[in-house]
């Protein structure tokens, strides 16, 4: 009995030793990533606030939603590091401030110079069982049930809505634009595959990742290139894109939305 | 102090420091921590048979395995209206065990507020099988389809979220919950995996047919055995297998009905694949006897009036299956055998066991 206590203090003192030296994992920092809405220069503001769009067309934005998943941080030789898919799924909503600042942790430390992410869910996790969908992919989730088609399997990677006067009034009266985009490539039978990667340099930046203060990478979402991009969309010839092949259009659009501005202290 | 002890203490340690400081900071991260596990939580097997004359199931039946208390859950949450906004409309509102959990009374469903959908209840049988529900296969797994009827607007019309939120206030379910899963936590892995236990166990396999094939029971008279050549013959390259369906899409030649409020194109609108306009599943036809009306809009309420649609009703178009485009035939004497045949498929031991009866 005598002996146990003793190889049990033993243990407890290794254990403390083992854990202080923090010899079993390689040195971690974090990031952030920010992202900020605008409609070309302007700050976009949800609600009553009027913009143009490249079609001439006056509209307002009431929602903006949109899933960034499978961030990768380039470093300046060229290779990447791929943030473990799990903790890779966020959801930003503009009228969530929140929802803006994506945190990475326990990322190698060291110094990056661009990255990719993918705007929506991949087509893997898009397929993936139930008790792999938690989180922001929680179709159960009170704010991301809004983001989950559950008639047509599969998440919305973009959400935009809002009114504009060159639409036709709905039933009630409303003159309601909606594009809700999604569509992974189908589960067996193929259909559209709207998922778009964006791949942002840091122009000659870099930003490191350290256990100290954390850095932020502030990226720029303009809006008004959801309209305008490889096509421009017109809210008078179709004001409700979801599930149709134009929906490919909105998605090559947005794709082009993102741009990288500079890197800043995460304030908190 | 044994070599032993030294061995499983040193493991221990090693075991200790490694959660410690391996532990990843999942502050800002959007995925909780894995759920917790009671020690010595152990629900009761519930036995799951495939039956002798079917395929292997599609269902991971190893990922989300039945239990008794599982499946009574499942029964609890199949038959609670409390899944619906307004608390009138469970799933066995319209899905009826004596109707092989599909629903007689109507030809388009019929949800909340006396609201009528556009489509036909399919009945709800066999599922482990079944790879992709709804009529136009927009759902592709057992454990997510009940999120569609209960968000659907014109069915029970709440949100997931929401009906998670009154399970957890509800004075049974926190109790009910860890009885099948260990904890009191309710969330939608749980409740889905729970409805999924329900509804796997809706085997029908016990018709005289089955029995007659299984060498169990009375062989098919000659006029069922006649209706089954014919079957074989006409039927069987779609209601393949003895599930009595191939799971495809099809389109059988319905005419549109120019009244009809929407012009239902099925699989197309799920593909964005214009050869898959109009197509709808190939339903089974188990217990078909005792599941009209029949087809994706009900339109059809004898099995007479189907198989006079399949004897020179069926009408051109261009997503037409190609088995039924030209020469199909029924003659009168084949209509009366294979009617006589699918009657063979009525399961009475399925249509009226009680452990899937609400109690």
């Amino acid at each position: 009995m005598k002996h146990n206590l003793y190889a049990f203090l033993i243990g407890i003192v290794g254990l403390v030793w083992a854990c202080g030296r923090d010899t079993m994992t390689p040195k971690t920092g974090a990031l952030a990533l920010q992202f900020e809405h605008v409609v070309s220069a302007a700050p976009l503001t949800l609600g009553n606030a009027t913009y143009t769009n490249a079609a001439g067309e006056s509209f307002t934005v009431s929602r903006l939603d949109y899933f960034v998943s499978n961030i990768r941080l380039r470093r300046a030789d060229g290779s990447e590091y791929v943030v473990p898919q799990d903790s890779s799924y966020f959801l930003v909503r503009a009228s969530d401030e929140a929802s803006r600042t994506l945190r990475l942790n326990n990322l190698p430390e060291g110094t990056y110079t661009g990255l990719s992410f993918m705007v929506g869910v991949d087509s893997l996790r898009s397929v993936s069982g139930i008790e792999q969908r938690k989180g922001v992919l929680d179709p159960g989730l009170g704010h991301t049930s809004g983001m989950y088609w559950d008639w047509n399997t599969g998440y919305i990677f973009l959400k935009l809505e809002g009114t504009s006067p060159a639409v036709a009034p709905d039933a009630t009266g409303q003159r309601n634009y909606r594009f809700h985009v999604g569509l992974f490539g189908g589960y067996r039978a193929r259909t559209l595959n709207n998922l778009r990667t964006v791949s942002l340099d840091f122009g000659g930046q870099a930003v490191t990742a350290t256990t100290g203060p954390v850095s932020a990478v502030q990226i720029r979402a303009d809006v008004l290139k959801v309209f305008d991009g490889p096509k421009r969309l017109s809210l008078a010839q179709k004001s409700d894109i979801m599930v149709s092949p134009e929906s490919a259009d909105v998605a090559n659009n947005y794709a082009r939305m993102f741009s990288f501005r500079q890197i800043t202290p995460l304030e908190r | 102090m044994t070599y032993r002890h030294l061995i499983t203490l040193a493991g221990m340690v090693a075991l200790w420091c490694g959660i410690w400081s391996c532990q990843p900071n999942e502050a800002g991260s959007p995925e909780p921590a894995p759920e917790p596990t009671t020690p010595g939580f152990k629900p009761t097997p519930m036995a799951w048979k495939k039956p002798a004359n079917f395929p292997e199931p599609v269902y991971d039946l190893a990922k989300n395995p039945v239990t008794v208390q599982g499946f009574a859950l499942g029964r609890a949450l199949f038959y609670d209206g409390l899944l619906s906004h307004d608390g009138t409309v469970s799933c066995g509102f319209c899905h009826q065990p004596s109707a092989a959990f599909a629903h007689t009374d109507h030809a388009l469903s019929h949800g909340i507020r006396d609201q009528i959908g556009t489509r036909n209840v399919p009945a709800i049988q066999n599922v482990a099988w079944q790879r992709e529900f709804f009529w136009d296969g927009g759902v592709q797994d057992l454990d997510l389809l009940p999120i569609s009827p209960i968000q659907n607007p014109v069915e029970m019309g709440d949100t997931l979220a929401n009906v998670l939120a009154k399970l957890r206030k509800d004075p049974q379910y926190p109790g009910l919950f860890e009885a099948a899963f260990g904890t009191k936590e309710i969330n939608t892995e749980r409740m889905m995996k729970a409805l999924s236990q329900f509804m796997v166990m809706l085997v029908s396999a016990n018709s005289r047919y089955d029995k007659a094939v299984r060498g169990e029971g009375p062989a098919l008279t000659d006029t069922e055995t006649r209706g089954l050549t014919v079957f074989k013959a006409k039927c069987a390259s779609c209601h393949a297998t003895d599930l009595f369906t191939d799971g495809s899409f099809r389109n059988n030649g319905l005419p549109r009905i120019p009244t009809a409020k929407v012009d239902d194109i099925g699989r197309g609108a799920i593909s964005l694949n214009p050869d898959d306009r109009y197509k709808f599943r190939v339903p089974s036809l188990r217990n078909v006897e005792r599941t009209p009306p029949y087809m994706h809009d009900g339109r059809f309420w004898t099995l007479e009036q189907v198989l006079t649609h399949y004897a020179g009703g069926i009408t051109d178009s261009p997503t037409l299956d190609p088995a039924l485009k030209a020469g199909f035939t029924l003659s009168r004497q084949e209509q009366t055998d294979l009617i006589a045949f699918l009657r063979t498929l009525t399961d009475t031991e399925f249509l009226s066991d009680r452990r899937f009866i609400a109690n």
